[in-house]
């Protein structure tokens, strides 16, 4: 009988809506974060950095990109006869067939999957953060607790807590209550939606809760679990956690990558970070090009300037463009005498020459101004910009473009072009 | 499939210097991230041959690491594989590989237990992208025995390291002369060759008996008259790496975009991956018309250069004209012209290498203090 003594579930099937174009075309897990990752490889890489070689990835939302990109799971070591990854996208049953409609639920509709392992434990990952973390310690302090339920928690500004959803504890770290966005926090430890379960408790809640709509780990199965006294710690987290849900904060993670020493260091001998590189070409750096304070992936080639930037593999920067505190992923090309300021510009989108990105003064967009913010212009995968055309801030594009779409050539800010179903 | 693949990566050539010291020519890296054997094993990959031996013989611990997965270019699977064949002592025989022919006849079980009916010799040691299926038509068209890929030189380029060969009008080899001091025309053998599998392993057979072990004086030359042995001229890009000159120059070939485009088209070259982060540009990092790995972290001035996977380059330097080979640490202020630097070696600060008018091998035996 194959016994795992700890699996984990990935829980990569959301659309991540906030990024807005970004995830137009792919789940939030498989968007491209800092020159040739993507968010998912951070939980995969933590999973086999910390011993555990068999993940069930849950998918649901745009799943071809995911699907592709784990594939048999060799870059991460994951190809094993016994365990492996295992990709597992919500199916059809004789009776009451359904979505996973909720991240419990998505567990619930899994339960023959994590039996066939007979694990003792279970670690519930989410597949959108940015973050090292070691759940072998985890699942130490979740023994040394003799706890049935450990939530990782992360201590945040005092100011800034009545954001989070908080974990109140006693002196041993042993969860009292919860608090969900409180107007006065009484603690400022975020859970950050890892969790290890025994697996005999959390199957006899998800059983128990199956009827629960929309059956959700924070919201039902964590306080189930309290309510029948349960035994619930909080492992404190003090490393590099980063939540990149919104544009703005997407942006700002890329960034701090650039760093001289950054807090989260990719350059670290242990704990690599995986993923599958279908480009292991070397970078061109031309004779007039200006490389300063970026990173960029294998294979690019850049003849103009970049500052400030990080950029994707297969990306090609033209003579005379100037690219500034800017995202650009895999295999776009952008052409000469382009200047780009504080952009997001997707995978696989030309550019051509002659454009200016960013200008003009920031406008709230009329699109989404919730989603469109933080001054940046966002342009999703496999779009086209036309020559001589001016771009300004707070925009999104989406879809091949053509010079009739920009009134006097120029698309002012707060303004968005998207061409659903036009992509070529 | 129609053909089975060999590789001989067992050489060494004490024109590589200091270079070969630590790895056979085969292992050496190539184009800022492949080997030199990844282009041999990619092209029997994209070629559809699926059972390929690489022999090898001298200095194999870089070589046997860089293949100790096969997964890579495609091989391992249930039909075919790839096969390390280091020489073993036996009962009959106690002795190294004594030659190309030798080193095939040790391995004549593996020939025989084949069912493919050609064979692809190929060497571990030249840069080049070709379709095999293609060489194999042409030797069944021409009804040849033999048929060895040919590669025109430019004129008044020095072939005296590679054997040189001349075809009459029907591409039949009509001369081969190995090593020649003067050479009797500008077209070489890119050591690449098919023939039948049958065939090969009476050859192999006859040359054991006679005591003779090398594949090109023992074989093609001596058989020249007896077999009919054709010549398949290779059009497109190839270079063999045997001296730090020729090493030199494969390396800055990529510099040339025609290059870099010719072997990043498909069908592509595959490597074993090192999962490496993207390359840093920091403040002060000055680059230009350079190859940049990852893995790499720049701080200052590099130039006409290529730089291997995990570089790391203190401030104030000049990197000019050279190539700096994988997991190399640079001090700060340090100038390097001219150089090719051995990899995992740390350079101090302060300090000045250069390559005058030739290549310069650097290879310092520094510890390495890095927190």
């Amino acid at each position: 009988m194959i016994r795992k003594e700890m699996i984990a579930m990935l829980l990569a099937g959301g659309q991540g809506s906030r990024l807005g174009v970004l995830t137009s075309n792919v789940a939030k897990p498989a968007v491209a974060f800092g020159g040739k990752y993507r968010i998912i490889d951070f939980p995969l890489s933590n999973c086999v950095n910390s011993g555990i070689d068999t993940v069930g990835v849950l998918t649901q939302y745009q799943p071809l990109r995911l699907n592709t990109h784990i594939g048999i799971g060799i870059p991460w070591d994951l190809d094993r006869n016994n365990g492996g990854v295992t990709v597992l996208p919500p199916y059809e049953k004789s009776d009451n067939s359904e979505w996973y409609t909720g991240t419990a639920n998505a567990i619930y509709q899994n339960l023959n999957y994590i039996d066939s392992y007979h694990p003792e434990y279970v670690l519930i990952l989410s597949g959108d953060h940015i973050y090292k973390m070691n759940y072998e310690v985890m699942l130490d302090f979740h023994k040394e607790n003799n706890a049935d339920v450990t939530i990782a928690a992360m201590p945040v500004p005092w100011e800034e807590a009545s954001r989070f959803g908080l974990v109140i504890t006693d002196e041993n770290k042993q969860i009292t209550e919860f608090e969900e966005k409180p107007a006065n926090p009484r603690s400022n430890l975020a859970s950050m939606g890892i969790y290890i379960f025994n697996w005999s408790v959390l199957r006899e809640a998800l059983v128990t809760m199956s009827e629960q709509s929309n059956c959700d780990f924070g919201k039902h199965i964590i306080p189930y679990c309290r309510e029948n006294g349960r035994r619930l710690f909080a492992y404190e987290y003090n490393g590099y956690w980063k939540d990149v849900g919104t544009l703005g904060s997407y942006w700002e993670a890329n960034m701090e990558l650039i760093d001289l020493i950054p807090e989260f260091n990719l350059y670290e001998e242990y704990w690599k970070i995986y993923t599958k590189s279908e480009i292991i070409e070397p970078q061109f750096i031309a004779e007039d090009a200006v490389t300063e304070r970026c990173i960029i992936g294998e294979g690019s080639e850049i003849y103009g300037k970049v500052y400030g930037s990080v950029i994707g593999a297969g990306v090609v920067i033209g003579k005379g463009t100037v690219v500034r505190d800017s995202i650009i992923m895999q295999d776009t090309v952008i052409g000469d005498n382009v200047t780009i300021t504080k952009a997001i510009v997707a995978e696989n989108v030309t550019i051509g020459n002659n454009v200016e990105l960013g200008v003009g003064e920031e406008a709230e967009n009329k699109l989404n101004k919730s989603v469109y913010s933080f001054g940046l212009v966002t342009i999703g995968e496999n779009s086209v910009i036309p020559s001589g055309v001016k771009i300004g801030k707070n925009t999104a594009i989406s879809g091949k473009t053509d010079k009739e779409d920009y009134p006097d050539g120029l698309l002012a800010g707060g303004e968005s072009i998207i061409k659903a179903g036009d992509r070529v | 499939m129609k053909a089975l693949g060999i590789i001989l990566a067992g050489g060494n050539n004490s024109k590589m210097q200091e270079l070969s010291n630590k790895r056979a020519i085969a292992a050496m890296p190539v184009g800022g991230s492949f080997r030199c054997i990844d282009f041999a094993l990619s092209n029997m990959s994209n070629s559809h041959i699926q059972k390929v031996a690489v022999l090898t013989q001298y200095n194999a611990r870089s070589l046997n690491e860089h293949l100790s997965s096969s997964k890579w270019w495609d091989f391992g699977r249930k039909q075919g594989g790839l096969y390390v064949f280091n020489p073993t002592v036996t009962s009959d025989n106690a002795w190294w590989y004594r030659g190309t022919a030798d080193a095939m006849y040790r391995n004549i079980t593996f020939l025989k237990q084949s069912h493919e009916p050609y064979v692809i010799i190929a060497a571990g040691d030249c840069v080049y992208k070709m379709d095999y299926n293609k060489l194999l038509e042409y030797h069944i068209e021409k009804k040849a025995d033999i048929t060895i890929v040919c590669k025109d030189m430019p004129v008044g380029e020095d072939v005296s390291r590679f054997g040189v060969v001349r075809m009459n009008e029907d591409s039949r080899i009509v001369e081969f002369e190995e090593k020649p001091m003067v050479a009797q025309s500008n077209t070489i053998s890119a050591g690449i060759y098919v023939l039948r599998r049958r065939q090969l392993i009476e050859m192999l057979e006859r040359c054991a008996e006679e005591n003779r072990y090398d594949f090109v004086t023992d074989i093609l030359i001596r058989y020249k008259n007896m077999k009919r042995i054709f010549g398949y001229k290779l059009e497109t890009y190839w270079n063999n790496i045997s001296t730090v000159e020729s090493y030199y120059k494969t390396n800055m070939d990529f510099l040339r975009p025609e290059i870099r485009r010719y072997f990043r088209d498909e069908p592509r070259i595959y490597s074993k991956v090192d999962d490496l982060p993207p390359a840093k540009y920091n403040v002060g990092s000055e680059v230009r018309n350079s190859l940049v790995s990852s893995g790499c972290i720049i701080n200052s001035k590099v130039e006409n250069s290529i730089l291997f996977k995990k570089a790391f380059v203190g401030k104030n330097c000049v990197i000019k004209n050279s190539i700096i080979l994988n997991d190399v640490y640079i001090g700060d202020n340090t100038h390097i012209e001219n150089c090719i630097v051995e990899s995992r070696d740390t350079l101090r600060a302060n300090t000045y290498f250069s390559g005058g008018d030739g290549i310069k091998v650097v290879y310092e035996h520094n510890e390495r203090y890095v927190i």
